[in-house]
């Protein structure tokens, strides 16, 4: 089952192409590659709007497993289907398995270097960064909500509150918070 | 990795044992398979003596310091016990064992429910779902954020992080300048020792 996309979008022509877009996704992506899906698929590429992402990111993130990996499959799926999710999964899997295998046996030699501990405190740093941009840009998205902006606005900042500083585990804020926000907004679409 | 701390023969029932044990964490891994490294622990170190406690921290941080999906730390930590049982043959087989079942499970569940999700969009429960759940998404991108920038240092002292993580914020945030130029500027600093 293929669900045809908008035909006036970019679109990846074929597998390999989606095979490299997610490789070169998940080489950009220290500490997390979701950032770079939102930079690279819906800025650059623009396979997807803002709003597309953020609602596949729910379910990606709402389900078992992890989420860049759901979300992967989904965007494959959209796609080519089944063929479409696996080859995404494998873009995204196949190359940084083999860094990470390259660097845990390279571990032992230079875990004292200082310079190398620099670049990886320098990486994370930037990345932290890139993903608050995403969570910034995304939150354009929130204009179309069924819901008014102040709410929202109560419901991010107070998931953040949660998230962040009070450390609550994840399932209960998605179920919680999230629910929360998915009765509001169907009660809103009645009216 | 810290080589040679544990010498283990394992029989096939414990990769069985292993293999079984991943394909139950993978579906009680809502959000993310770090979610699931406290029964991980439990199970290779304290349970069955598989991995040193240096060894689980080591997969951790390696997969947060390489490219790609942090689940990759359950790849080294298969690539680990398979070290301890001697051999590079045993410790490909223990990344095949351990990333088939992390994932396999529930790639499987969520294919179907995002296929199911996918067909029946236009209904209004799937529709408020995905709009109610926008904000909490958002929430979660910059408590992940939060998270991360903290992990660098314990309060004022290490200022320049911060700095770093705010100025590469804003850049990302309003200009379309490509992320390897400012992942590249952040680890040269770190070189350096700026940061």
């Amino acid at each position: 089952m293929i669900p045809a996309p908008l035909p006036d979008r970019p679109r990846p022509a074929s597998l390999p192409e989606l095979f490299i877009a997610f490789t070169l996704l998940a080489l950009q992506g220290f500490g997390g590659v979701l950032a770079v899906v939102q930079r690279e698929l819906v800025e650059r590429k623009r396979w997807l709007s803002q709003d597309e992402f953020i609602e596949d990111w729910a379910v990606a993130q709402i389900m078992p497993g992890p989420n860049v990996v759901n979300l992967a499959m989904m965007i494959g799926a959209r796609y080519f289907g089944l063929p479409g999710a696996m080859t995404a999964l494998a873009g995204l899997l196949a190359v940084p398995l083999v860094l990470v295998l390259l660097l845990a046996t390279l571990h032992a030699r230079f875990a004292g270097n200082p310079q190398v501990e620099g670049a990886l405190r320098g990486l994370a740093a930037v990345s932290a960064g890139l993903i608050a941009a995403a969570g910034l840009k995304l939150s354009s998205a929130l204009v179309r909500s069924p819901l008014p902006p102040a709410w929202c606005a109560c419901i991010a900042v107070l998931g953040f509150v949660l998230v962040a500083l009070l450390k609550v585990p994840l399932v209960w804020v998605l179920l919680g918070l999230g629910g929360l926000g998915c009765v509001l907004t169907y009660r809103k679409m009645k009216s | 990795m810290s080589a040679g701390a544990i010498h283990l023969s394992l029989g096939w029932h414990d990769w069985l044992n292993l293999f079984a044990h991943y394909l139950m964490l993978s579906l009680m891994s809502l959000g993310g398979a770090i979610s699931t490294t406290s029964e991980m622990h439990r199970f290779l170190i304290e349970q069955n003596g598989w991995l040193t406690q240096a060894q689980f921290n080591d997969s951790i941080a390696l997969a947060q310091a390489s490219p790609g999906p942090n689940v990759l730390f359950v790849a080294l930590m298969g690539w680990q016990v398979g070290m301890n049982a001697g051999s590079t043959t045993l410790a490909f087989l223990g990344v095949a064992v351990t990333m088939f079942g992390i994932m396999l499970p529930s790639t499987i569940f969520t294919y179907q429910v995002a296929q199911w999700g996918h067909r029946n969009r236009e209904l209004r429960a799937v529709r408020a779902f995905k709009q109610g759940m926008a904000p909490v998404v958002i929430a979660m991108l910059l408590s992940t954020a939060w998270i991360l920038a903290s992990a660098g240092g314990r309060g004022t002292a290490e200022w320049p992080l911060w700095v770093l993580s705010a100025v590469s914020c804003l850049v990302i945030w309003r200009t379309r300048v490509h992320l390897l130029w400012v992942l590249g500027a952040g680890a040269l600093l770190g070189v350096l020792g700026v940061v």
